[in-house]
C-alpha cells in the first residue's frame, strides 16, 4: 500500500470517527443527557485520578466504573475496543514489554535459552502502566463520544479558558472537516490519474505540494472568513451562546463522579 | 512523541503545564495584538490545516512512511509565537478528539512539541537562512535542518521526562510507578526513532513545503518574519538580560580560590594556594618552582584592570560591575566597527547601477 492509499485511509478514518462520534453523542444514554459542564467537571478529575493512581486495584476499579458509564450511555463496547483499547494496548504494550525483563526484582520466570528473567517488579510496573493508560483513554473518549463537540467547547469556559481560545478551538474543529474533505479530494484526484507507481522523489513532491496547497488555502480562507466576520459586524470580541442549565439530575451525576474521583484519590 | 496519560507523574505533568503556560499566555497576547481580529480565523484555519497535514503519510526513502508534526512549517509561516498556539491547538484536538496524547500529559506534549519544537525550528531556520533571499535553495535546506533538529530536540525533552520517572517515583517494592525506563535507555530509544524516520519526515515536510511555497506563494514565507518576535528581532529583552548579567557579576566573588589552570606566579609561590591547587588536582602537587616559560611570559603584559578590580575603586563589588560594563562596551564597540567594514554590494543595488550605466536600446 503506497502513501496515497495510507493517507486516504487515515483521512477517511478520521471522517468516519467524527461521524460515529456525532451519532453516539446524539444518542439518549445517561452521559448524553447530562449538562456538558457536569460531565466535564466530573470526568476530568476521574481521568486525573486514573492517570495518577498508584495501586493496580484502584485503576481497575476506575476502569470498571468507566465500563458501567459506557454501558449506561449506550456506547458500544466493540467501538471502545476498536478505537481505544486495542490501540493503547499495542502502543503501551510495545513500550513496556522490555521493562518486564529489564526491571530488576524477584524472578518469576526465565526465558529458556536466552536467559532473560521476567521479574515481578517489571510485571507490576507494566501492568500498572497499561491499566492506567487504558483507563484514562477510555474516560477521555467517553467524554468526547457522549458530548457534541460545540457543546463540549462551550463547557470549557467553566475551566476559565479564555473565550478567544474557545472560539479558535471551535473554528479549528469546523475547518478540520473541510480540509479533510479537500485533502481527500486532492489525493483521490491524483490517484485516479495515476497509471504507474510513483518514484520516491515524485511521491515526496506530491506530498509537499499537497501540504503547501492546504497551507495556502488555509491562509487565503482565513482572510476571507475574517472579511465575512467583519461584514457581519465583528469587532474582535467574542460572545458565546451559553444555553446551559444545571438540573437536579446534573448535580447528582456531578456529585457521583466527583465522589468516585475522590475515593480513587484517597485509595491511591 | 505524543505522551499518553499515566506515563508521567502528576508533579511532572504540573511542572510541564506550568512551563508551557507562560508561552501560551504571551503567544495569545501577541497574536491578539499583532494580528487584531484577523488573527483568530487565520490561526484557526492554519491549525486545522496543520492537523490534517499531520495525518498525511510522509513518503520516506526506502518505501516506508511516517508522520510529521508540522512544527517547522508553522514556525516558518506564522513565526514562533503563532506556531506555539497553532501546534498546541492541533495537539489539544488530537488529544481530546482522537485520544492521541493524554489529557494530563497535554502540558508535557505542548512543552515538547509546541514550545521547544517550534522555537528550536524557528531559531535554526533563521540562523541557517539568515540573509538568504526568499527564493533561495538555502531556505529549503534551512527548513530541512530546522525540522530535523526541532523534532529531535522535542524527542530529547520527552526522553528526559520519561527517563526521570523511575529515578524519582517508585513504590515500596521498588517498581517504577510511571514510565519504567531510566535515562540511559529512554534517551537512546527515543532518539533512535527520531534521528532516523521521524526526523526525516519532519525535514521532508519543512523542505518540501518551503520549496513549494517559494514557487507558488512566496509571500507566505515573509509572513512569519514580520510577526511578533520574528522579523525585526526585538532586542529589548536581550539588553535587559545583558544588564542583569552585568549587575550579577559580583557573584564571581563567591567562588573561592583561582580557577583551575589559571594560576598566576604568586599563586604558585604561596603555600596556601599550592595546597588548594594540589587538592583541586587530585592530590598532584604543582612543581616546586614556577616553570621558566610561565614566569617569563607572565610579565609580558600587565592588564589595565587586573583581577577585575580597578586600583581607584575600593569596593570589589563595584569593581566587578564596572569591569563588566567596560568589557561589554568594548565588545559592542568592536562589533559596531566590524559592521562598518565594507562588504559585498547587495545584488539589487548592483543590478540597479548596472541598469543605469547600460545604454538603452
Amino acid at each position: 500500500v503506497n502513501f496515497i492509499e495510507k493517507t486516504l485511509a487515515g483521512l477517511s478514518g478520521a471522517m468516519d470517527h467524527a461521524a460515529t462520534a456525532e451519532a453516539v453523542a446524539g444518542g439518549g444514554g445517561w452521559l448524553q443527557r447530562l449538562d456538558p459542564r457536569a460531565k466535564l467537571c466530573g470526568l476530568l478529575p476521574l481521568i486525573f485520578a486514573a492517570a495518577v493512581s498508584r495501586r493496580l486495584v484502584v485503576t481497575l476499579a476506575i476502569f470498571a466504573f468507566a465500563l458501567m458509564l459506557a454501558l449506561s450511555s449506550r456506547v458500544p463496547l466493540a467501538l471502545l475496543a476498536k478505537r481505544v483499547w486495542l490501540g493503547v494496548f499495542l502502543f503501551t504494550g510495545a513500550i513496556v514489554t522490555p521493562a518486564l525483563f529489564l526491571t530488576p526484582g524477584p524472578v518469576l520466570w526465565r526465558w529458556p535459552g536466552l536467559g532473560w528473567t521476567l521479574t515481578s517488579t517489571g510485571l507490576t510496573a507494566a501492568a500498572r502502566l497499561v491499566a492506567r493508560a487504558e483507563t484514562a483513554a477510555t474516560l477521555g473518549v467517553l467524554l468526547v463520544l457522549c458530548t457534541p463537540w460545540p457543546r463540549l467547547l462551550q463547557a470549557l469556559r467553566v475551566l476559565r479558558l479564555p473565550v478567544v481560545l474557545v472560539a479558535v478551538l471551535g473554528m479549528t474543529h469546523r475547518y478540520i472537516h473541510l480540509f479533510c474533505r479537500t485533502a481527500l479530494d486532492m489525493f483521490e484526484a491524483r490517484r485516479s490519474r495515476l497509471l504507474a507507481r510513483l518514484r520516491g522523489r515524485e511521491r515526496r513532491l506530491l506530498y509537499a505540494s499537497s501540504a503547501g496547497v492546504l497551507i495556502g488555502k488555509s491562509l487565503q480562507l482565513g482572510e476571507e472568513v475574517h472579511q465575512a466576520m467583519r461584514s457581519r459586524g465583528f469587532r474582535a470580541e467574542f460572545r458565546l451562546m451559553d444555553e446551559f442549565a444545571m438540573h437536579g439530575r446534573d448535580w447528582l451525576a456531578l456529585g457521583l463522579l466527583l465522589a468516585a474521583a475522590a475515593a480513587a484519590f484517597r485509595l491511591g | 512523541m505524543h505522551i499518553p496519560d499515566g506515563y508521567l507523574s502528576p508533579s511532572t505533568c504540573a511542572v510541564l503545564y506550568a512551563g508551557a503556560a507562560p508561552f501560551w499566555y504571551v503567544a495569545l497576547r501577541k497574536v491578539r495584538r499583532t494580528l487584531h481580529g484577523r488573527g483568530i480565523p487565520l490561526l484557526s484555519l492554519f491549525s486545522a490545516a496543520s492537523f490534517v497535514i499531520m495525518m498525511f503519510n510522509v513518503p520516506l526513502p526506502g518505501g516506508t512512511t511516517g508522520h510529521a508534526v508540522g512544527m517547522t512549517l508553522a514556525a516558518i509561516v506564522l513565526g514562533p509565537w503563532g506556531a506555539v498556539l497553532a501546534i498546541s491547538i492541533a495537539l489539544l484536538i488530537q488529544a481530546v478528539f482522537f485520544g492521541d496524547g493524554g489529557i494530563t500529559a497535554f502540558g508535557a506534549n505542548c512543552f515538547n512539541m509546541a514550545v521547544v519544537g517550534a522555537w528550536v525550528a524557528w531559531f535554526v531556520y533563521r540562523l541557517a537562512a539568515a540573509g538568504a533571499p526568499v527564493d533561495s535553495r538555502r531556505r529549503v535546506a534551512a527548513a530541512a535542518v530546522a525540522g530535523y533538529v526541532a523534532i529531535n530536540a522535542a524527542a530529547a525533552c520527552a526522553a528526559v521526562e520519561f527517563g526521570l520517572q523511575p529515578a524519582l517515583f517508585r513504590d515500596a517494592a521498588g517498581a517504577p510507578l510511571y514510565a519504567p525506563y531510566p535515562l540511559k535507555i529512554a534517551l537512546p530509544a527515543m532518539l533512535a526513532g527520531h534521528l532516523t524516520f521521524a526526523g526525516l519526515a519532519e525535514a521532508i515536510l519543512g523542505a518540501g513545503a518551503v520549496a513549494w511555497l517559494q514557487r507558488a506563494e512566496p509571500s507566505l514565507l515573509r509572513v512569519g518574519e514580520g510577526s511578533g518576535a520574528a522579523g525585526a528581532v526585538r532586542t529589548r529583552p536581550l539588553w535587559l538580560a545583558l544588564a542583569g548579567l552585568m549587575i550579577a557579576t559580583p557573584l564571581g566573588l563567591l567562588a573561592a580560590g583561582a580557577a583551575w589552570g589559571e594560576w598566576g606566579v604568586e599563586e604558585l609561590h604561596d603555600p596556601a594556594s599550592r595546597a588548594a591547587i594540589a587538592a583541586a588536582s587530585g592530590g598532584v602537587a604543582p612543581p616546586a618552582e614556577v616553570p621558566h616559560g610561565l614566569a617569563r611570559l607572565a610579565s609580558l603584559w600587565t592588564a589595565p584592570i587586573p583581577d577585575y578590580a580597578p586600583a581607584f575603586l575600593k569596593s570589589e563589588v563595584y569593581g566587578y560591575v564596572m569591569s563588566a560594563v567596560l568589557g561589554t562596551g568594548l565588545i559592542l564597540l568592536a562589533c559596531l566597527l566590524l559592521g562598518r567594514l565594507p562588504g559585498p554590494r547587495p545584488k539589487a543595488r548592483r543590478d540597479r547601477r548596472a541598469a543605469r550605466v547600460e545604454p538603452s536600446p
